[in-house]
């Protein structure tokens, strides 16, 4: 048995090598040993969630609504989900066949790719984005194809540069709108050439909507409500981000129903189901938690306003955000790269920021500064990167 | 925004919290320190802003007692309730007087400095009042929350630093 030890290189799959090591997971330990920080590194509501919607979870668990619940979701809950999705998002699902629960939109976002990618697949997504996409693409073996976004088209992708990358093999077009980590929306003219884009080349259009309820701007129905667009659109959605939820992790999909049954396939298999408690405060939140949720939109714009201006003051150029809570400032004129500047501010200023390259190359020159952080702590943390540019200045 | 809506958007803020500068709502709602102290006296001079007040956690012994008082009110021809609740208004222990549908008619915040001086109150100038039928007092023993503030806070829940 002196041989026991396995001859192998590895035990991990190639593909999952493979996947880089995100290049700031430094950056995040050194922001995790550090204290009284400031941290505008928080992509998540600072609500706790609604009272009423915390009450639904535990009445739940009084009544002993504590099973599994049938593979798509609770049908009351995919009901509501529906009737939701026609109020909000100007389209309309079948609840039966059109709709699936998923364990957040992660795991929506997985459960899809693995439903409809074949290896080898290429998907074409804009840049920066949010971090999971090029990963969660890789591990179904399909191809990520990012496209550049930039802050002189207020970070909407442009249909020219898809054209530039689509080959026989692209089959997925990839959007976020509003945008994670930038704040962009798209205007229906936007909205419209994208969907004549994705029609022209019979792609199919995932559509991740997560910030959808979180819109200062004008709202306009979804993408997949564009004529010829339902047939070939899947709509991601979830509780995150609109109602202060990202701990109950629920998400949906809502699309044609053979994709719903694919990926019903694959969320069987592998999930089973939400969780029933957290089904239970989803389908509280949306048939009542329409004031509290534009209560902290409204909050939001108002932060979104405050810090915006105040990095413009300062110097820091920044796109007027219409939805999410992110602000994305160009921290050019600094004459630092995003990571050095990020990793400065923090030593220096004890205020956390996000390297723009995180969520893709494109982002250099950026940092992610999220506003769903109170407001005492903005205004700290803008007086106190003031002061490092005054500094920095006086070097 | 025009006029009206922002208006509208002070006075939200100011209830959330009477002390946010002009510059923090101007800054808020996309507007200026200036327009911003110009609506105010407006909402003031018009009597929409009557004043403004703390909200005190006062649970220690400091002295002062107050009390809820239920009101059954005879109503007159013409002026209805208003006459009686205009001459409660004026005696300086009521802080608030509100005409309320149900089994009652006047609902009355009052404050004193000990059990007696209320009850003084209530049996020497309020209930022999013209036009007041009966009254119900009731004690306030804790508070819990007062004008949307809750007293006990959540115990706090560090979110992670970095979420991407
Ligand atoms: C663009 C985007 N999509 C998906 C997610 C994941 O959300 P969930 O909590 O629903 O899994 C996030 C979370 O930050 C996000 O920003």
């Amino acid at each position: 048995m002196s041989d026991s030890k396995s001859c192998r290189k590895s035990w991990v799959a190639q593909h999952i090598a493979e996947l880089p090591r995100s290049g700031i997971r430094d950056f995040f330990e050194l922001v995790n040993t550090m204290d009284d920080v400031i941290s505008l590194g928080i992509g998540e509501p600072d609500f706790a969630t609604p009272w009423h919607i915390r009450d639904a979870a535990i009445y739940a668990l009084h009544s002993g609504y504590t099973c599994y619940t049938s593979n798509l979701g609770d049908l009351r809950l995919r009901k509501a989900i529906c009737a939701y999705a026609k109020e909000n998002f100007g389209v309309s699902y079948r609840p039966e066949q059109e709709c699936i629960v998923t364990v957040g939109v992660s795991e929506g976002l997985d459960i899809l790719l693995r439903a409809v990618l074949n290896p080898g697949d290429e998907v074409l997504y804009h840049e920066p984005c949010y971090v999971s996409y090029a990963p969660t693409i890789r591990m179904t073996h399909a191809v990520p194809v990012p496209v550049r976004t930039e802050a002189k088209n207020d970070f909407v992708v442009d249909v020219a540069d898809l054209e530039a990358k689509v080959t026989p093999r692209t089959r997925v077009l990839l959007l976020n709108y509003p945008n994670n980590p930038t704040g962009a929306g798209l205007d229906w003219a936007a909205k419209e050439s994208l969907a004549a884009f994705a029609c022209r080349h019979d792609l199919l259009v995932i559509s991740d909507e997560i910030y959808e309820e979180v819109n200062y701007a004008k709202r306009t129905p979804s993408l997949a409500g564009l004529p010829g667009m339902k047939d070939r659109t899947v709509l991601l959605n979830g509780m995150s981000k609109a109602f202060a939820m990202t701990g109950f992790r629920i998400g949906y999909a809502c699309g044609p129903a053979a994709i719903i049954e694919a990926m019903m396939k694959v969320h069987q298999y592998s999930m089973l189901c939400a969780s029933s408690i957290a089904q239970a405060a989803a389908l509280e939140a949306l048939q009542h938690g329409a004031d509290e949720r534009d209560a902290m939109c409204k909050e939001y714009m108002q932060r979104r306003n405050v810090m915006v201006k105040r990095l413009n003051d300062m110097g820091l150029t920044c796109f007027m955000p219409c939805g999410a809570f992110y602000a994305f400032p160009s921290i050019v004129s600094s004459g630092l790269d995003s990571t050095t500047f990020a990793k400065r501010l923090l030593q220096e200023k004890r205020v956390a920021v996000v390297p723009g390259p995180a969520f893709g190359a494109s982002g250099e020159g950026h940092v992610r500064c999220a506003y769903a952080t109170a407001m005492g702590d903005i205004e700290r943390a803008m007086a106190r990167i003031k002061e490092f540019l005054q500094e920095l200045k006086s070097a | 925004m025009d006029n009206e809506s922002l208006k509208r958007e002070v006075v939200a803020l100011l209830r959330r919290n009477a002390r946010m500068s002009d510059q923090e709502i101007a800054d808020r709602l996309g507007s200026t320190a200036g327009t911003i102290a110009g609506l105010i006296q407006e909402l003031e001079r018009d009597g929409v802003l009557m004043g403004y007040t703390a909200i005190v956690n006062d649970q220690s012994d400091n002295g002062e007692v107050r009390a809820i008082i239920e009101v059954e009110v005879r109503p007159e021809r013409d002026t209805g309730f208003d006459i009686v609740a205009e001459r409660l208004a004026k005696f300086p222990e009521v802080q608030s007087v509100y005409l309320v549908s149900g089994r009652y008619d006047l609902r009355l915040e009052v404050a004193g400095h000990s059990l007696q001086e209320i009850a003084s109150f209530v049996s020497g100038k309020l209930a022999p009042q013209d036009g007041v039928k009966s009254t119900a007092t009731y004690f306030l023993l804790k508070k819990y929350k007062e004008a949307g503030v809750q007293f006990s806070k959540d115990e706090k829940h560090e979110r992670l630093k970095i979420v991407p």
